[in-house]
C-alpha cells in the first residue's frame, strides 16, 4: 500500500508532478550533457595516444599534449633501438600548420605524419579510400566531420599546405580533436616537407616493447640514453594530456562544475515539490500515525514518492539525453553516453530524490498527531 | 473470573494534562479517572473546552498525560516512546474522527486496507477482511468509490469500517455525528452501539449531540477538566429503535 499511496499522492496533483519531472529531467539532461561532453573530450584528447601502437613515447621536454610538441632529433630513434627490451622505434611527426582551402581562406590543422607500413599510427575508421593510398603523390587523409571546415567536398579534392599541394585520397569517420582542429594524416616524409621540417627533426619516437618487457624499467634506461628528450609511458602521456586540457585549461572543471550545478538545481526543485506535496497531505500522514503506523512506514511512503519521481524523471530525461547524444554524434563536439554513465545517472537521480526526501520526512516527523482531531 | 464482572479494557487513573507553554499553559485535564468496559458504548459529554478531545487523545495514546497512568488491554503505557505508543494504537485502538479523515486518493476498500497494511496485514486476506468490514457497515456496494463520491454518512461509515477492521479493544470517536444530518447521525450511532455489543470491545464517543444519548450504555459528564457525573442506562438500545420509529412516524405525518 505504501507504493499505491505514494503513486496516488504523486498523481493527485498533476501540476506539481509536472514540475517535479521537469526538475529531474532538466537535471538529468544537464548532467548527461556535461558528463557526456567530458567523456567525449577525454576520448578525443587521448585518441591518438590510445591508437598509436607504442608503449613509450620519446618527446621534447615539457610537451603537454599530443598536438603541441617541439621537434626532437631523429637520432633518438637509434638510441631507442639500442636499448634492451625495445622491439621497434617508429618516428612520428605532428604539428599545427595552416591549411589553405580550395575555396579560399585558411584554417588551422594538425598534420600527422607516419609511415603507414611502420604500423605506428595510421588513420583508422577509414570509410573511403585506403591507408595504402597515402603512398600516392600529395596524398592526405582527413575526417568527414571536417570536410566543410577544410573547404572540401570529398575524395579527390585538392588544397594547399605551405607551398605544397595536397590531395585527399581517403576519408575517416569520427577522428576528431578536442581542439576542433582537423587532423591531416599523411606519410612521415610528406609531413616533414609540408611542415618545412629539417630532415633530422621529428616530433615523437613511438617505442614498441618486446613482449614481457617492463615499460617503466625500459623507460628509465631510455631516459639515460636520450638525455635531451623526455620519455613517458603511454599512461603517463595520456595523464599529462588530460591534465593539460581538462584541468590546466579549466575545461574539465567547467564541465564537471556544470554537472554538479545540474544536480544541485534538480535536488532543490525535487525537494521543494516533495516538501509541498507532503505539506498538502500532512493531515493524511497524521491520520496514518493515529492509525498506528510506525515512522518507518511513513518514511517509506515519502521515499516511494521520491523513488517513483526519480524513475519517471530518469526515463524522460534519458530519452531526451539520448536524442541529444544522437544529434551530437556527427558534430565536432560529440557527447558520449556509455552504459556506465547511464547507470551513474540513475544512481545520481535516485540519490538526488532520496536527499530531496529528507526535508519532507523532517516535516512529517514534526507533526502533532493530535491534529487529526478538530480542535 | 466472576460471571458478569465488567471486563475493563481501558483504565485511566488521575490523568492530568497541561497543554501549551509558558503564559499560555492550560491545565486541560485536572485529574480524570475512568474505566471503559468491553461490551459498552460510553458517551463523553461536556461543554466546549471542557477537555473532551484532550482526554480522548490521551486515552488513544496520541498524547501522553502530564500525570497519571493509563492501561490498555492490561498493557501499561507509562514510559513508552512515540514508536511504542504507535504500536499500542496499532494493536488496541480504533479511531473515528469528526471529519472522517479518509484518504481522498484511495477508494473505500483501499482506505480500510491501508489500516490493515499499517498493521502488516497484506494480500488477499486483508482484502477479504476489508470487504467484510465494509459489508458490516452496509457499504458492500461502495467498495470502489472514492470519498469525494460518497455522502458524509457513507464516509463516516467507511471510517467506522476502517477502525473495525483492525478489531481494536477500544474504539474512540470524537464527535462522530457532528458533521452529519440526523438520519446519518443516527445510522452511525446505531453502528457504534452494534459494535459495542462485542464482548471484547469498548466504545467511547465524545459528543455534544443529545440525539446520541439513547444509544449509550453509560454517559460520562466532563466539565473544566474533571469528570462531574456518570449515568448508566439499562435499556439503551430499545429506546433507540423506539425513537427512530417515532421520528419516522412524525416525518410521515
Ligand atoms: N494545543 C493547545 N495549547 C493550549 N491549550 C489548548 C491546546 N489544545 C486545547 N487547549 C485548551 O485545552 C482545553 C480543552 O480543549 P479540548 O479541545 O480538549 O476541549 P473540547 O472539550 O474537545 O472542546 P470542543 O467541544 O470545543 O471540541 C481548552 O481550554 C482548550 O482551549
Ligand atoms: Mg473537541
Amino acid at each position: 500500500m505504501t507504493l499505491t499511496l505514494a503513486f496516488r499522492n504523486l498523481f493527485h496533483d498533476r501540476v506539481r508532478l509536472a514540475v517535479t519531472l521537469v526538475g529531474i529531467l532538466f537535471s538529468i539532461v544537464l548532467v548527461a550533457v556535461q558528463l557526456g561532453l567530458y567523456l567525449g573530450a577525454r576520448t578525443m584528447i587521448i585518441s591518438m595516444i590510445d591508437r598509436a601502437d607504442g608503449d613509450l613515447w620519446i618527446m621534447a621536454y615539457g610537451t603537454k599534449n599530443f598536438e603541441e610538441a617541439q621537434p626532437i632529433s631523429a637520432r633518438e630513434k637509434y638510441a631507442a633501438l639500442a636499448t634492451p627490451g625495445v622491439a621497434r622505434a617508429i618516428p612520428l611527426v605532428a604539428s599545427f600548420t595552416d591549411w589553405r582551402k580550395p575555396t579560399g581562406g585558411s584554417t588551422l590543422v594538425v598534420v600527422i605524419g607516419a609511415e603507414y607500413e611502420d604500423r605506428g599510427l595510421a588513420p583508422w575508421n577509414v570509410v573511403e579510400g585506403d591507408v595504402s593510398g597515402l603512398g600516392a603523390r600529395d596524398a592526405v587523409m582527413v575526417d568527414k566531420t571536417y570536410l566543410a571546415e577544410l573547404g572540401l567536398k570529398g575524395v579527390g579534392d585538392t588544397a594547399q599546405i605551405g607551398m605544397s599541394r595536397v590531395r585527399v585520397t581517403g576519408l575517416t569517420e569520427g577522428i576528431r580533436s578536442f581542439t576542433v582542429t582537423p587532423y591531416i594524416f599523411t606519410t612521415l616524409t610528406r609531413a616533414k616537407s609540408l611542415l618545412d621540417m629539417p630532415a633530422d627533426n621529428i616530433t615523437y619516437v613511438l617505442v614498441k616493447l618486446q613482449p614481457g618487457a617492463d615499460p617503466v624499467a625500459v623507460r628509465d634506461m631510455l631516459k639515460v640514453k636520450v638525455p635531451d628528450s623526455e620519455v613517458l609511458t603511454r599512461a603517463e602521456f595520456r595523464e599529462r594530456s588530460l591534465n593539460h586540457w581538462l584541468f590546466a585549461t579549466g575545461a574539465g572543471v567547467a564541465l564537471i562544475g556544470g554537472a554538479i550545478l545540474g544536480l544541485v538545481v534538480g535536488t532543490v526543485i525535487v525537494a521543494q515539490t516533495l516538501y509541498s506535496s507532503t505539506k498538502d497531505h500532512l493531515n493524511e500522514f497524521a491520520t496514518l500515525r493515529a492509525l498506528g503506523s510506525s515512522s518507518g512506514y511513513i518514511h517509506r511512503v515519502i521515499l516511494a514518492q521520491a523513488g517513483l519521481s526519480a524513475v519517471l524523471g530518469y526515463a524522460l530525461g534519458m530519452a531526451i539525453a539520448l536524442a541529444i547524444v544522437y544529434l551530437s554524434e556527427h558534430t565536432a563536439l560529440p557527447i558520449l553516453m556509455t552504459p556506465a554513465l547511464a547507470a551513474l545517472l540513475l544512481v545520481l537521480t535516485i540519490a538526488m530524490c532520496a536527499i530531496s526526501a529528507i526535508s519532507a520526512i523532517g516535516k512529517v516527523m514534526r507533526i502533532d498527531p493530535a491534529m487529526v482531531f478538530n480542535r | 473470573m466472576i460471571a458478569d464482572a465488567p471486563n475493563v479494557v481501558l483504565d485511566a487513573r488521575d490523568i492530568v494534562k497541561e497543554l501549551g507553554q509558558g503564559a499560555g499553559k492550560v491545565r486541560a485535564l485536572k485529574g480524570v479517572s475512568l474505566q471503559l468496559n468491553a461490551g459498552e458504548l460510553t458517551l463523553l459529554m461536556g461543554p466546549s473546552g471542557s477537555g473532551k478531545t484532550t482526554l480522548l487523545s490521551i486515552l488513544g495514546c496520541i498524547l501522553t498525560p502530564t500525570e497519571g497512568t493509563l492501561t490498555i488491554a492490561q498493557e501499561p503505557t507509562a514510559g513508552l516512546g512515540p514508536e511504542g505508543l504507535a504500536a499500542l494504537r496499532r494493536r488496541h485502538i480504533g479511531f473515528i474522527f469528526q471529519s472522517y479523515n479518509l484518504f481522498p486518493t484511495l477508494t473505500a476498500e483501499e482506505n480500510v486496507r491501508l489500516a490493515l497494511d499499517v498493521r502488516g496485514e497484506r494480500g488477499s486476506e486483508a482484502t477479504v477482511c476489508a470487504q467484510r468490514a465494509l459489508q458490516q457497515v452496509g457499504l458492500r456496494h461502495k467498495l470502489k468509490s472514492y470519498p469525494a463520491n460518497m455522502s458524509g454518512g457513507e464516509q463516516q461509515r467507511v471510517a467506522v469500517a476502517r477502525a473495525l477492521a483492525g478489531s481494536p479493544s477500544v474504539m474512540l470517536a470524537d464527535e462522530p455525528t457532528a458533521a452529519l444530518d440526523s438520519e446519518n447521525g443516527v445510522a452511525v450511532m446505531q453502528l457504534l452501539s452494534e459494535i459495542a455489543k462485542d464482548k471484547s470491545r469498548a466504545v467511547l464517543a465524545v459528543t455534544h449531540d443529545p440525539r446520541t444519548i439513547p444509544f449509550a450504555n453509560r454517559i460520562l459528564r466532563i466539565e473544566d477538566g474533571l469528570i462531574v457525573g456518570e449515568e448508566r442506562r439499562a435499556e439503551g438500545v430499545e429506546t433507540v429503535h423506539e425513537l427512530a420509529r417515532n421520528r419516522k412516524r412524525k416525518a410521515n405525518a
